[in-house]
């Protein structure tokens, strides 16, 4: 197994977020996680990449037979997790090609291997660019500065390609994309994809799962899962948006 | 104050030292000069923390430190070695370096520069050409207004004189480099430069200031200059004395008709720094840049001051300082923009920015606007903020160290500046300098 989560719980400034998430997941299967808005989406995401603001107080993660929750961020990416942010940070004055090149090295010297070279890199980025679509003059770019919103996502599966995780966690990528920029980033993910990794898509939408077909839909709220099925769960939501299973729920509590 | 009243105050009695050994040259009208700034000086003494342009700035241990003139035999030897790394030889083969204020004929080189093309030790220029210097020179930094203008013109002797004719490019860089070595006791340099560059000219001239050892002294510069009609100059201020010393300087430009004056100005060293740039934009269509990057850390003190008079309508300014500060340090950023009733069309941007790294690190910050003319566009802003934990996350989410991840996120503070510098070989230098200067997203004592 890649991934087992038991019984998590984890809260932010002292509110409990997260109230005891079971998870398993398994190399070459493909996960999607839905919920309301404040189901705790997020912060299951961001927790699993080592946000130190995200307190973890009960439960365990293991990952690849290894602790998570003991790993800094770093050694979490090294070894193979991948944060797609919902979000991607706009760093001024961070020139894309350095960051891609520090990062790909960063994680290259922790498994042993020797940084690639100048020539070498700029090969493998013409490669990587081409499977989404950028321009080369990107790479000039300081890192997520000014870019739009579809630039800024397309720039996470980017990085995605370069690292080539094990488990690839993307959060809320679809959010705010128009149908073509969802396309060329499902297409991305979808290339990146084989029986070795995995994939956890967090979304508020069922539209992602259309081009991004998930093994496994789970339903959070309220920090639990609440239901899990087949793909067939997520049409099942969009048909009926998530009043009923809030009903189901609130009923039995 | 600590001084002892019965001492003479210690730049009085350098003066007397200084005026013997011009031998004729305290006949000349400019000794007359030297002596009504030294006047200025022995009337007004320093200036306290009560008047508004210093007031976040103490200057009070400088007039107190007995600093004496320097020996010339003291400055003779200096390690070849040790300096190879500021001697910029792989950007530039025209350099002038002088050693605790004495120029030095070895260290210095000068080839390939046009006759007409004059770069030259100021105190040389005096004594033989003073024809050619004098109707320029402390024309633009008035005494009377600065108590470190009517110091450093007290002891105008050495320093650099550029004089660059009309319809010239000069291609490599002029460069100049102020060297302060330990003599065993406290001493003070007044190092004086006047640039006067012609019409449809264009220049790069880098300063350079830096101490070796650790022991106290004070380096005291004034520098004049002058752009004729569409001249451009890029001018290179970079100030890494050593951690004791004090550094107060005056930078005034005077701009004609369609002239660019680009300033980078960066401050590293000293325990107390001080930087004053001033330029007038005295002829339509002039523009300036003055951009500057400061970093401090420990105890150290830096204070930059401002002046862009805007005098003729249709000038343009755009101005960018940036500050990284650690420890117990302080900066004072002071920009004033004065846009004079004649100057319609007037465009101005300023802005100053600065990174705490530390709780104790302290900065004032102060735009000053004053605007007279009505059809104008003048924009400021001044930020204190600290290292973007949200970057820092996302690097390390990417697999790099906590530790490199803020070095990287200060380094792109800091590019924001160094990124302007134009000349390739410098601007890699000056990253270099930053990063090397970075320890774990602190600043670190190289």
């Amino acid at each position: 197994m890649m991934l087992e989560i038991k019984n998590l719980h984890a809260s932010v400034e002292g509110t409990e977020i997260l109230k005891g998430i079971d998870l398993k997941v398994n190399a070459g299967e493909v996960h999607a996680i839905m919920g309301p808005n404040g189901s705790g989406k997020s912060t299951l995401a961001h927790v699993l990449a080592g946000r130190e603001e995200y307190k973890v107080t009960k439960g365990s993660v293991i990952y690849e037979g290894k602790d998570l929750l003991k790993m800094t961020p770093e050694d979490r990416a090294r070894e193979g997790v991948f944060l797609a942010f919902q979000y991607p940070v706009e760093i001024p004055g961070v020139n894309s090609a350095y960051f891609l090149r520090t990062a790909l090295n960063a994680v290259r010297q922790y498994n042993g291997l020797d940084d690639i070279s100048a020539f070498e890199f700029l090969k493998l980025a013409r490669e990587k660019m081409k499977l989404i679509d950028m321009d080369e003059s990107f790479l000039k770019r300081s890192v997520n500065e000014g870019f739009s919103g579809g630039e800024k996502k397309r720039n996470e599966i980017l990085q995605m390609a370069f690292l080539e995780p094990k488990l690839a966690i993307l959060d809320e990528t679809d959010s705010g994309l128009d149908i073509d920029a969802l396309k060329i980033v499902a297409h991305g993910v979808n290339r990146l994809r084989n029986k070795n990794n995995a994939v956890i898509a967090v979304t508020h939408y069922q539209r992602l799962l259309n081009y991004i077909v998930p093994d496994y839909v789970h339903v959070l709220y309220k920090g639990r899962i609440v239901k899990s099925g087949g793909k067939e769960l997520a049409l099942e939501l969009e048909e009926q948006g998530y009043d009923s299973i809030k009903n189901d729920v609130e009923k039995k509590s | 104050m600590s001084v002892n009243i019965k001492e003479k105050i210690w730049y009085l009695a350098n003066f007397e030292v200084f005026e013997k050994k011009l031998n004729g040259g305290a006949r000349t009208p400019l000794h007359q000069l030297r002596k009504a700034a030294l006047q200025h000086v022995k009337k007004n003494g320093f200036p306290s923390i009560r008047e508004e342009e210093w007031r976040f700035t103490n200057v009070s241990s400088i007039e107190s430190t007995n600093f004496k003139p320097v020996d010339k035999k003291e400055q003779e030897e200096i390690d070849r070695n040790t300096l190879q790394e500021y001697l910029f030889e792989d950007l530039t083969p025209n350099r002038l370096v002088f050693v605790n204020g004495r120029f030095s004929s070895q260290l210095s080189s000068l080839s390939g520069l046009a006759k007409n093309i004059k770069f030259e030790n100021l105190a040389l220029e005096l004594k033989n050409n003073p024809d050619v210097l004098l109707p320029y020179l402390a024309k633009q930094a008035d005494y009377k207004k600065h108590a470190f203008i009517a110091l450093n013109t007290a002891f105008l002797s050495e320093g650099t004189f550029i004089y660059i004719p009309n319809n010239i490019i000069v291609d490599a860089p002029l460069y100049i480099l102020y060297i302060s070595r330990d003599v065993g006791e406290s001493f003070v340099t007044h190092p004086r430069n006047l640039y006067v560059v012609g019409s449809n000219t264009q220049v790069k001239i880098i300063e350079n200031y830096v101490g070796f050892g650790e022991e106290k002294y004070f380096t005291n510069p004034v520098s004049e200059i002058i752009l004729n009609e569409n001249a451009i100059v890029d001018h290179y201020k970079i100030q890494q004395e050593n951690k004791s010393a004090y550094h107060i300087a005056v930078t005034q430009v005077h701009q004609k008709k369609d002239s660019n004056y680009r300033s980078n100005s960066f401050s590293f060293g000293s325990v107390l720094a001080r930087n004053d740039l001033n330029t007038v934009l005295d002829g339509e269509g002039a523009e300036c840049t003055l951009n500057g990057l400061y970093m401090a850390n420990g105890k150290q003190h830096v204070d930059n001051h401002t002046l862009i008079d805007h005098a003729k309508p249709h000038c343009n300014s755009h101005e960018l300082y940036k500050g990284i500060l650690d420890d117990r340090a302080r900066a004072v950023f002071s920009g004033k923009i004065y846009v004079r009733p004649d100057a319609q069309k007037t465009d101005a941007i300023q802005s100053n920015q600065n990174m705490l790294l530390s709780d104790d690190a302290i900065v004032d910050t102060k735009p000053q606007l004053e605007i007279f003319a009505d059809d104008v566009r003048c924009t400021h802003g001044g930020t204190v903020g600290q290292l973007d934990d949200e970057g820092v996350f996302y690097l390390r989410s990417r697999g790099i160290s906590k530790q490199y991840a803020r070095n990287i996120m200060v380094q792109a503070f800091a590019g924001q500046v160094t990124h302007k510098i134009k000349l390739e070989g410098l601007r890699e230098k000056m990253e270099g300098l930053v990063f090397s200067r970075l320890r774990d997203g602190h600043l670190s004592d190289k």
